[in-house]
């Protein structure tokens, strides 16, 4: 299969319509576009931005939810439990980093403490029957660490951590290595609607103005995350308003990742999930996220304020963590609709799904939301046909517990001393490592591209040492 | 396949002037010494540090050398001295107490030492570790990466720049950016202004003084840096490029790895003055143990090293318990921090320590148990970053048994 994958200043293909077109490559455009690449269609993805993955998806807490917690009921309860396991597998299967590390609730005063057995139960309505309450002392023996004056927690076994770089990463490879076509650099800035009165449904074409010139397309999937309201009404509807909701976190040192063991999530109130304390895939300490309403829908700027108010909180569940070195701080827009639910619509007569509000579980969800999405696609008449297997794909080796980094791998290094040759010391990449991505599917455009392929550049010293090496090694193979 | 395991007499980690200095010494003295380091050449920090002002022990006005003539030069010793110097091999971890694990293109290692030195350096707190807000935009660097990627890479940096610190190497950071083409708009600094500063080598650019960094814009490039002077006033400096220069961390991974207790003040191994940390046959030296000196002070802790590894590699012995040093605010941190028990004294018979703030005729008073050891009036005033000296002619006086001994400075 020819491989299609297209950037500014390239024309897009002419010729042939598409039979669907995704808009939007996050990690739910991109979930979207591989499973439809399981079908006999001919399928777009497009992207405003230079890479894939670089909205929301790549600025998030990286949680492998149970759904424990979810609105019983609700369609996001469901897609919620069904994506986490189907991502699980997934990420078994092409090496996606997970970490089953478990979440603790813990309470630190007598309301949230004798509001733990409710979300026992809630848990239980949601499915999960894993959770139990723990007294204080067995909490303290499993997290040492915690700060004075908790009172009890509710354990929830089979919260994880993922990779949230690397999971978007292999939707998009399997969807391009099966024949689904990526345009880069191209944002939809109008649609004209194919249907025209008295027309029958499924025989108009969708006419895309993108940056790159037009795209004709019979079917429309809006995933555009944080734009998905603006795509909406391209098409003439008012169902929904996006408002960002801005999460700032700050990333501590490697040196603190052994103070906690375990997700530590606060007990949820009004405001929202609140702030946690969470171990990360790469082998950091996390802690945040703030929640704010914002009105920009680009403002990913951390704030005096937000840090500051993280560093409270972050005292009070783990003192010593906030005496350790800060490795990064960054801030994600949660795509919030004013509903507790996410937006997901479909609109047979317009052969149109519009995928809206996918909130703060969106990276969980993915996979179950694509499937589902499939689905009502199916229904508003396009044909998809018996789905096909997928070409395999094998994601870079990127988590810190990993049976063997390459680094460390005597049998890799023996074939190719490259995996021996070490670029970003922090993160202990290899030149091995950062050739590979930059000859991969889909090539890195920049540092940060790199980064969220290899880890490279995210260390510590945030490029000290290898920053201008990086620099020069990504630059060298843009055309 | 698994790792080749091989024993040396002393391990150095860390090629720089510290570890080479001490490899010279140890080498010339007919002892197996074998240096690794994870850069594909040896020399450390001065590698890229185009700036003349090295080969002395005072700082920059210290030498003749440029950084990379000097890094030749102690490559050079170390290698006549018969060092085994090995470059491209990464120091990942610890086996045993004194045996580490290695990764290089040849595969991987586990080497055991009778006495490792460890000699990684020290590095820049970048804008993340420095907590300062706002966006993410390209053109933010530390001086070290500057200065690679204008040196050693040759890479276009910007227009207009701000450099965050007042330091000589935020100095040297505003020369790499003329070196080039880029405009220094200002250096920002949190400090009071430097009263004598027109006698000294000036950085050529306005030094904004009480005024603080309160956050980055611009999306994609970086368009501006936010100020506030303490007196509450802000301004954005419009630059497209932005260098935090100073505030330096050690490189302690490796240390903390091993379990070697850390100074809280330096932030790197506890150490006496033989440079022995707490762990039994582990010494460090360099900026590893106090941030950064010049490379000639480093050069000189690591030739230093060399008579107490000797001593350790002859009779195996090793202090059981010392007693701590501790400053007092505003001084920040001093080095060595440990007495050793025989009252030996630590190089050029003075102890190193920084001030966070200024102090016109500072005092040094050294007490322990309340006992006052030692009074000290400097003839220069204590500035932040630079280094005071404390003599060590108190030492024999001190119980080195006995409880922490406190410097205050007044
Ligand atoms: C702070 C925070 C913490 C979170 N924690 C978790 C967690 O722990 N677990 C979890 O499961 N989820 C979490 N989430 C949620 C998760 O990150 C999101 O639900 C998910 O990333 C949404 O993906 P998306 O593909 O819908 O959006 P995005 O990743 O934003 O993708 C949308 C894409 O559409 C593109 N686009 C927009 N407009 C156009 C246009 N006109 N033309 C072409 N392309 C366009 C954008 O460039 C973007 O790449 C968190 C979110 C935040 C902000
Ligand atoms: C921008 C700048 C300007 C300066 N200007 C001057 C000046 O003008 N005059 C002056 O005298 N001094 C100057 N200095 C200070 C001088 O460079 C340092 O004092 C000196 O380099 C310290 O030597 P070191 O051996 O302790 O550490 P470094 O030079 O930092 O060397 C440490 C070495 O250890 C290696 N290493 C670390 N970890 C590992 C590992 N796990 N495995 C293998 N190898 C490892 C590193 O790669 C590095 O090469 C300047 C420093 C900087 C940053």
């Amino acid at each position: 299969m020819t491989r299609t994958v297209t950037r500014a200043g390239q024309p897009l293909p002419e010729g042939q319509d598409y039979d669907v077109t995704v808009i939007g490559a996050g990690v739910v455009g991109t979930a979207i576009a591989r499973e439809l690449a399981r079908h006999r269609v001919r399928t777009a993805l497009v992207e405003a931005s230079d890479d894939i993955g670089n909205g929301t998806s790549k600025a998030n807490t990286a949680i492998l939810h149970t759904g424990f917690d979810a609105v019983p009921g609700s369609l996001e309860a469901r897609l919620v439990r069904e994506g986490q396991r189907g991502l699980a597998v997934y990420a078994a299967e092409t090496g996606i980093p997970v970490e089953r590390v478990g979440a603790l609730l813990v309470a630190w005063d007598q309301e949230q403490l004798d509001s733990l057995p409710g979300l026992l139960t809630k848990a239980e309505s949601n499915g999960y029957h894993a959770a139990r309450l723990l007294d204080a002392s067995r909490l303290a023996e499993i997290e040492p660490h915690l700060g004075p004056g908790a009172l009890g927690a509710l354990e929830i076994p089979d919260e994880s951590v993922i990779c949230p770089w690397t999971t978007p990463l292999a939707f998009a490879t399997q969807a391009v290595l099966a024949g689904v076509h990526l345009h880069l650099d191209c944002r939809v800035t109008a649609i004209e609607t194919g249907t025209e009165p008295g027309n029958e449904p499924g025989t108009g074409i969708h006419t895309l103005t993108t940056t790159r010139g037009p795209l004709r397309t019979r079917a429309l999937i809006n995933a555009a995350g944080l734009h998905a309201d603006e795509i909406d009404r391209l098409l003439g509807h008012d169902a929904f308003t996006v408002t960002p909701r801005r999460g700032q976190l700050i990333v501590y040192d490697k040196l603190a990742r052994d103070l906690v063991r375990h997700i530590l999530l606060p007990v949820p109130t009004a405001a929202g999930k609140g702030v946690l304390v969470a171990p990360t895939v790469f082998g950091n300490v996390l802690l945040g996220p703030t929640a704010e309403e914002l009105d920009d829908k680009a403002a990913t700027e951390s704030t005096e304020d937000g840090l500051a108010l993280l560093r409270e909180k972050g005292r009070r569940i783990l003192p010593r963590l906030i005496d350790e070195e800060v490795t990064a701080v960054y801030a994600g827009l949660r795509a919030a609709t004013g509903h507790e639910d996410y937006r997901i619509k479909e609109y047979p007569e317009l052969r149109y799904v519009a995928v809206g509000g996918i909130r703060s579980t969106g990276l969980t969800a993915s996979m179950a939301i694509a499937a589902h999405v499939t689905d009502l696609l199916a229904r508003t008449g396009l044909d998809l046909g018996a789905p096909v297997e997928l070409p395999h794909v094998t994601m870079p080796t990127l988590g810190e517990a990993a049976d063997r980094r390459p680094y460390l791998d005597a049998v890799l290094i023996a074939a190719d001393p490259a995996y021996g040759t070490v670029v970003c010391h922090c993160e202990r990449v290899t030149e091995g490592e950062i050739r590979d991505a930059l000859d991969s599917v889909l090539p890195p455009r920049s540092v940060e591209g790199l980064a969220r392929r290899t880890r490279a550049g995210n260390g510590r010293c945030q490029g000290f040492y290898c920053g201008a090496r990086l620099r020069a090694l990504t630059a060298r193979t843009r055309p | 396949m698994t790792r080749r395991e091989r024993t040396v007499d002393v391990l150095v980690v860390g090629a720089g002037p510290a570890g080479l200095g001490a490899a010279a010494e140890l080498a010339a003295s007919g002892v197996r010494v074998e240096v690794l380091e994870r850069e594909q050449s040896a020399g450390g920090i001065p590698r890229h540090c185009h700036h003349g002002g090295f080969g002395g022990r005072g700082g920059r006005a210290g030498g003749g050398l440029s950084g990379p003539e000097y890094a030749l030069r102690c490559v050079a010793a170390a290698e006549r001295a018969g060092a085994t110097l090995r470059t491209g091999i990464t120091v990942t971890g610890w086996a045993g107490p004194r045996t580490l694990d290695a990764t290089g293109p040849g595969g991987l290692e586990r080497i055991t030492a009778r006495a490792v030195l460890l000699a990684t350096g020290a590095r820049e707190r970048p804008r993340s570790a420095r907590l300062v807000p706002g966006s993410r935009p390209a053109g933010v660097y530390t001086t070290g990466e500057l200065q690679q990627a204008v040196h050693l890479h040759h890479q276009h940096i910007g227009t207009r720049a701000v450099v965050v610190g007042d330091e000589p190497v935020g100095h040297a950071a505003a020369g790499t950016l003329r070196v080039a083409g880029v405009e220094v708009v200002a250096l920002v600094t949190g400090r009071p202004p430097e009263p004598l500063a027109v006698l000294r080598r000036g950085p050529g650019a306005p030094v904004l003084s009480r005024t603080t960094v309160t956050g980055l814009t611009g999306r994609g490039r970086l368009a501006g840096v936010t100020v506030r002077h303490e007196d509450g006033r802000t301004t954005t400096l419009r630059c497209d490029t932005v260098v935090f220069t100073g505030d330096w961390i050690p490189d302690h991974e490796l240390a903390r790895r091993g379990a070697v207790a850390l100074d809280p003040g330096t932030r790197g191994p506890a150490h006496d003055t033989s440079y022995r940390t707490g762990e039994p046959g582990v010494f460090a030296i360099g900026n590893l143990l106090h941030a950064v000196e010049s490379a000639g002070t480093a050069a000189a802790e690591g030739r230093a090293a060399a008579a107490p590894v000797l001593r350790h590699l002859a009779t195996g012995s090793w202090p059981a318990g010392r007693t701590a040093l501790a400053v007092e605010a505003p001084l920040t941190w001093i080095a060595p921090n440990l007495i050793g028990p025989g009252g030996e004294p630590p190089l050029d018979n003075r102890f190193v320590l920084r001030t966070g703030r200024r102090r016109a005729a500072p005092l040094f008073e050294v007490r322990q148990s309340g006992r006052l050891l030692h009074r000290q009036r400097l003839l220069l005033p204590a500035r932040p970053g630079v280094p005071l000296h404390l003599s060590a002619d108190w030492l024999d006086r001190a119980d080195p048994h006995g409880d922490t001994v406190r410097i205050r400075m007044r």
